[in-house]
């Protein structure tokens, strides 16, 4: 009964958390004595596809159909539902990203399986039950979850567990599912995404202002730190409400939930609501006049000071040292 | 048009989270429970809005023990016709889902609305869930919602951007950012509340699939580490040397 690990690209490129999921799934497929299949659903080469190769996956399914370059969630999980019975396969792995936050949860329910959505480490098995543990209350604490059903869906957290090089060789295959019309039900009519610009959700490193900044006019100091450091941007929600910044900007608990290995704050507080949204960052940097402001608790490193004073100063340090490195 | 609008209970965004009974159980006491704020400020306010505009009913739906009538009656109070409460202390996402579902197998729905996750478990299971065990149509992370006649079109969230989708109904949606604003029950809607019909319905039965072994509260930071603003190239050096992050 293989493990199966659904990968989805970005714009017919592998990243990071794709090599995460296989290689975690990879990982569980030892643990229980069988093999990972990588399933994807995109036209690809069989060059791109191998790259999942190289974490562990030792088959690579190519579905390919005119249907599947529609996302819809339950057309997704209904083919994975079959290419899961094809395969004997009991085990399913996402990414926990938009994706698989979409097609998980409608795949459980198909397949009948427990499902742990934010996994943060490699499942230890008791038996048939599987142990693994997950982020709750926003990141505020951790849960132990066991799973019982025969059936299991894992979606994994990016950067919770590091990818692993293995040695093995995977062959491509192409895999046939027979979809008919009745089976899409949504219909994607437009997709709007910003170019040039690095996804926030994607990125390494994060520089976020609040209030502090004062105005809307003063973010220019902001996107050249986010540009010098090739980061994205942020903001608080304060920010975003009284629209100096795009709501799409907006990390917090009713916000997007980010972990980056580096998240900067610049002249925000600290709420406890935006904490929520951040506090899987690797490393926090937090610069505030204010040295009480409860930020620098959650905070790895941190400068009490006038950001105006501070940001410029701290731009001109990271553009010579960009420059010697 | 008839809209189910799925409320959880989720404590309080400032609660102190802690664990009792050897860290197996969240420590429930002195804890302000409020109803989960995207199911309340996104996913029940924009059916209200579609129902103050096209007419139709606005039921919510909760599975819980007694102590969700509190949730409830804010629900009702922020304008929802009625209310169902499901009686049983739910065990997973998949149980409330399967609870749900057989409900609406039951009473027709046109369309069911969840919050994009709750604030406690963070899951964003039930609506995808709901969806894949009615075989209805599903859409995540929606931050619109317009209906003209029986189509829906909406904007979900995806990476990078947005996407306009298509769908009929019956489908089922999760809620994020932007589906609409927030409300505060007024006076009259607080007293009309207490006399809007809450239907307790007996639970289905459902098998557990997973569970909740143990709670463990995250390592806490050492501490910061502060750096003077006069020195701002000592943070960069600590950022590639001790961090190692760039």
């Amino acid at each position: 009964m293989p493990v199966l690990v659904f990968t989805e690209s970005a714009n017919g490129t592998f990243k990071k958390s794709n090599f995460e999921a296989v290689s975690y799934g990879a990982r569980i497929a030892t643990q229980l004595n069988t093999e990972a299949y990588v399933i994807d659903f995109e036209n690809l080469s069989d060059d791109v596809l191998k790259s999942l190769g190289d974490y562990g996956a030792t088959k690579v399914y190519r579905v390919a159909n005119e249907a599947l370059k529609n996302f819809d969630a339950g057309l997704f999980a209904k083919v994975l539902n079959d290419v899961a019975k094809k395969l004997n396969a009991a085990t399913v792995i996402f990414s926990f990203n938009y994706s698989g936050k979409a097609i998980a949860p409608v795949l459980a329910a198909k397949m009948n399986a427990g499902y742990v959505a934010g996994a943060i480490d490699i499942p230890v098995m008791e038996g048939r039950t599987m142990k693994i543990r997950k982020n709750v209350f926003s990141g505020k604490a951790i849960a132990l979850y066991a799973i019982h059903s025969e059936n299991k869906i894992i979606a994994l957290t990016s950067n919770t567990v590091a990818p692993e090089k293995t040695e093995n060789k995977c062959s491509v295959e192409n895999l046939e599912i027979t979809i008919t019309a009745t089976d899409s039900k949504v219909k994607v009519k437009e997709v709007v995404k910003a170019s040039g610009k690095i996804t926030l959700s994607d990125a390494d490193i994060v520089v976020s202002a609040g209030r502090g900044l004062k105005g809307p006019e003063n973010w220019g100091m902001v996107e050249e730190m986010a540009n010098i450091l090739g980061a994205a941007t942020a903001c608080s929600r304060p920010v975003a409400d009284i629209h100096w910044r795009p709501h799409e900007e907006h990390v917090g608990q009713t916000g997007l939930t980010v972990r980056p290995n580096l998240y900067i704050a610049l002249g925000i507080s600290g709420a406890i609501q935006h904490l929520a949204g951040v506090n899987g960052s690797k490393v926090i940097v937090v610069i505030n006049k204010d040295p009480e402001a409860p930020f620098f608790k959650a905070a790895d490193y941190g400068i009490v000071g006038d950001v105006f004073e501070v940001v410029p100063k701290l731009n001109e340090a990271f553009k010579k040292f960009k420059a010697g490195a | 048009m008839k809209f189910l609008v799925c409320i959880s209970k989720a404590p309080d965004t400032t609660t102190k989270i802690a664990f009792t009974d050897n860290n197996t159980k969240f420590n429930n006491d002195k804890v302000v429970f409020i109803v989960n704020p995207y199911d309340e400020w996104y996913a029940l306010v924009r059916a209200l809005e579609l129902k103050e505009k096209l007419g139709g009913t606005v039921t919510v739906i909760n599975v819980g023990a007694a102590d969700t009538d509190a949730i409830i009656r804010k629900a009702l109070a922020i304008g929802a016709d009625d209310a169902v409460r499901i009686d049983a202390e739910p065990v997973d996402a998949m149980f409330v889902a399967k609870q749900i579902a057989e409900y609406v197998k039951e009473n027709a729905y046109d369309i069911v609305l969840c919050g994009k996750e709750t604030i406690d478990y963070n899951g964003s299971e039930v609506g995808g869930m709901i969806a894949g065990l009615l075989d209805w149509g599903f859409v995540s992370l929606a931050s619109s919602l317009e209906l003209n006649g029986n189509t829906a079109t909406l904007n979900r969230e995806i990476a990078g951007g947005h996407e306009t989708v298509e769908v009929t109904i019956p489908f089922v949606l999760s809620a994020a950012k932007g589906m609409a604003e927030a409300r505060i029950p007024n006076m009259r809607g607080i007293m009309a509340a207490r006399t809007k019909p809450v239907a307790v319905v007996a639970p289905s039965a459902s098998e557990n699939y997973t569970s909740i072994l143990s709670y463990e509260l995250p390592n806490d930071k050492t501490g910061v580490k502060l750096v003077s603003a006069d020195n701002v190239s000592e943070l960069v050096a600590l950022l590639h040397n001790e961090a190692k992050i760039i």
